[in-house]
């Protein structure tokens, strides 16, 4: 197996508790995971589920109250949380770019989009305003910005929301990242945008031999795009695998559960779908054992004394339960 | 009134809403108006659901303001329980309201966090005075807690206290407090996760076979309205381009942006994904300010003919479905009068 671009192990990240004496929300929880060079991997889970924050700790974004806690985040090699400022923030942007939901709160309104664009390359770069400028334009030209030599005047308010994101993934593969993470990239558009967006996202990173962490709640752009796939619940991974591996046989219930509720757009319909009962857990509030065993059908004494560790099985797959229908611990 | 009619519970025909566009700040004046809705038509039948489907700023929100007469409709009919409610009067709509309610997508913003649940729940009952004595008030507060799934103790807690799903919950029991027939979903299940979304989804249809509810309901996602729906309508720039029962229009889709729209959803199977075509429709939705000519989508479509840029076309029958596309020129346009009835309903 070849060395993995990134490797994150058992990463703890919690939010101090505000005012009194509130309970630290866990929102992250002994999370391993690696990336391989150019694959795409898939973070799926509900809100609150972890997989934004997981995100972001790679790069040292946490907001204030949150802090990583504990764990190593080794991307080629390197562990992001031992760097300085200065360190990370030569990683940001340039090795590791990341492109986040809202594209018209993370551009900058009143910066032209040619100077949003050029910034990367001057700053990790070093190029001079004309060289940065120039080469903003072909990459405008490569996320299909009609007239991109003309509208690096334009300001965001300019460009619509399909148009806005494709400015950012510009932003983000300026410098050839070897890492993309793209945080719901698509939720806030159309859907006939958003397979416009996806696809040439999956073009670009294919070309530039980029690999893409891909972080979405929707389970059918994971299929189409991921090759892995990490699902996440309570700030756990409760399940990783190769896609089709995983779609055809999931082994935690919670994964389960998740494929048999979304209605779909082919097959049988009509009836009841089969939810999962209950709600999602309380991140300040965790159980002492598995955070899904509330929700569980399977829930036995166990799986409520400790949680369960996510184990490796064959064909690279993993899952974290003690095991149902009778099946010993996998 | 013949049976047929009798079957349909709400009739919108070439419902238009138009705002103007005015400019000068000491000097308004017009000088443009956005047809959200341009020429909407469709019946609802009772006990049925008609999913309303289509990108943000198809017009599919306005539609459904304009009929609950939230927003005045610049032209066009609407018909409830066979009384045309286009042009009624804030007083005769008054009785008329407690039998058309809407559960709204956000379900933070549609609940007052200053009031307790059973404030939230009951308060239809007040304003339209059949609340009663202070206890048969309770009463039909906790009967509609229980009959969403809330607990009735829960009726003396806040908004914030409850989850997202059980606001959704909540959004649903003011709406049925005054039993009405028909619920206006508009994105009732968008704000959701995967797992809650089911058991609204679940909710919904129980309630609606319970108690005969008919539903109007919008949705921007095509596998939630494909689930829930007996018959859809897809919308574009403010016009219904399809509508053909639910298996007729996702199996056989006909309109080209139908058929775009089903090819940009990833469905959740790796290997289907791996085998199928992914016919990516170019462009985004122009502004509805400044439609194209001709049929709206033409700019966008890949089997555009040389006159759809010229000739708005029209909807009209297509097989089991009704079309808005000058690829089906052998269809019939639909017989005018007596049959009306029946050719608006598919």
């Amino acid at each position: 197996m070849t060395e993995p671009l990134l490797r994150i192990e058992n990463l703890d990240v919690t939010f101090r508790g505000g005012f009194g004496n509130r309970p630290k929300v866990r929102a992250v929880t002994s999370l391993s995971l690696e990336v391989a060079p150019g694959e795409t991997l898939a973070i799926v889970g509900e809100s609150g589920s972890g997989k934004s924050v997981s995100a972001l700790s790679i790069l040292r974004l946490i907001p204030d109250p949150g802090q990583i806690e504990n764990g190593r985040i080794l991307f080629e090699g390197q562990d992001l949380l031992a760097l300085d400022d200065a360190g990370i923030r030569s990683v940001r942007g340039n090795r590791i770019a990341m492109i986040f939901q809202e594209p018209m709160s993370s551009l900058n309104p009143v910066l032209t989009i040619g100077r949003q664009v050029a910034e990367p390359l001057r700053l990790h770069r070093g190029l001079s305003r004309r060289e940065a400028l120039e080469q903003a334009v072909e990459h405008l030209e490569s996320v299909a910005i009609p007239d991109a030599a003309k509208r690096l005047g334009d300001y965001p308010h300019q460009f619509s929301g399909g148009m806005r994101q494709r400015v950012m993934i510009a932003m983000a593969l300026a410098c050839h990242p070897r890492l993309l993470i793209a945080d719901e990239p698509t939720t806030a558009l159309d859907v006939t945008v958003q397979a416009q967006i996806l696809e040439l996202l999956k073009e670009r990173t294919r070309e530039a031999d980029s690999a893409l962490i891909l972080i979405t709640h929707d389970l059918g752009v994971v299929a189409r795009y991921a090759d892995r796939v990490a699902v996440m619940y309570g700030g756990r991974i409760v399940e990783s695998g190769p896609a089709a591996a995983l779609y055809a046989d999931p082994r935690h219930p919670y994964t389960q559960g998740l494929l048999r509720s979304v209605p779909r757009l082919e097959g049988e319909c009509g009836g009841r779908l089969d939810s999962i009962e209950g709600q999602p857990p309380d991140l300040a509030a965790l159980p002492a054992g598995c955070a899904f065993a509330p929700r569980c059908p399977y829930t036995h004494d166990r799986c409520l004394a400790a949680p369960p560790s996510l184990e490796a099985a064959a064909g690279s797959r993993a899952w974290a339960c003690y095991g149902y229908e009778g099946e010993s611990a996998p | 009134m013949s049976s047929a009619a009798n079957r349909v519970l709400l009739r919108v025909e070439d419902l238009k809403v138009h705002f103007p566009v005015t400019e000068g700040v000491l000097m308004r004046r017009r000088t443009g108006s956005v047809k959200a809705v341009d020429g909407v038509s469709f019946d609802l039948r009772r006990g049925e659901t008609f999913g309303l489907v289509g990108e943000s700023g198809c017009g599919k929100s306005t539609t459904a303001l304009a009929i609950l007469r939230m927003l005045e409709p610049t032209a066009g009919r609407i018909v409830f329980d066979g009384e045309d409610i286009s042009e009624a009067s804030q007083r005769r709509l008054r009785p008329l309201r407690r039998r058309m309610q809407m559960v709204f997508q956000d379900p933070f913003g549609s609940l007052n966090p200053r009031m307790r649940v059973r404030e939230i729940v009951g308060e239809p009952l007040k304003v339209h005075r059949v609340a009663g004595s202070r206890r048969r008030f309770r009463e039909r507060v906790a009967e509609l807690l229980d009959l969403v799934g809330l607990l009735p103790s829960m009726a003396n807690r806040y908004p914030h206290q409850f989850s997202g799903g059980q606001r959704q919950r909540i959004g649903i029991a003011r709406a049925l407090a005054l039993e009405p027939d028909l619920l206006i979903c508009d994105e009732a299940v968008s704000a959701l996760d995967v797992s809650i979304q089911a058991q609204v989804l679940n909710l919904l249809m129980d309630l609606q076979a319970k108690l005969g509810l008919t539903y109007l309901f919008i949705a921007h996602d095509l596998s939630v309205v494909r689930h829930i729906s007996d018959r859809v309508g897809v919308m574009y720039l403010g016009r219904i381009v399809e509508i053909a029962t639910r298996d007729e229009l996702f199996e056989r889709p006909r309109h080209p942006y139908t058929e775009a729209l089903l090819a940009s959803v990833p469905t959740p199977d790796p290997v289907v994904e791996a085998a199928r075509a992914h016919h990516l429709i170019a462009g985004e939705v122009p502004s509805v300010r400044n439609p194209p000519s001709g049929c709206r989508f033409h700019p966008r479509c890949s089997k555009a003919l040389d006159h759809c840029n010229r000739v708005e076309p029209l909807l009209e029958a297509v097989g089991p479905a009704r079309v808005a596309c000058h690829l089906y020129p052998d269809s019939s346009p639909p017989a005018a009068g007596a049959g009306q009835a029946g050719d608006l309903a598919v």
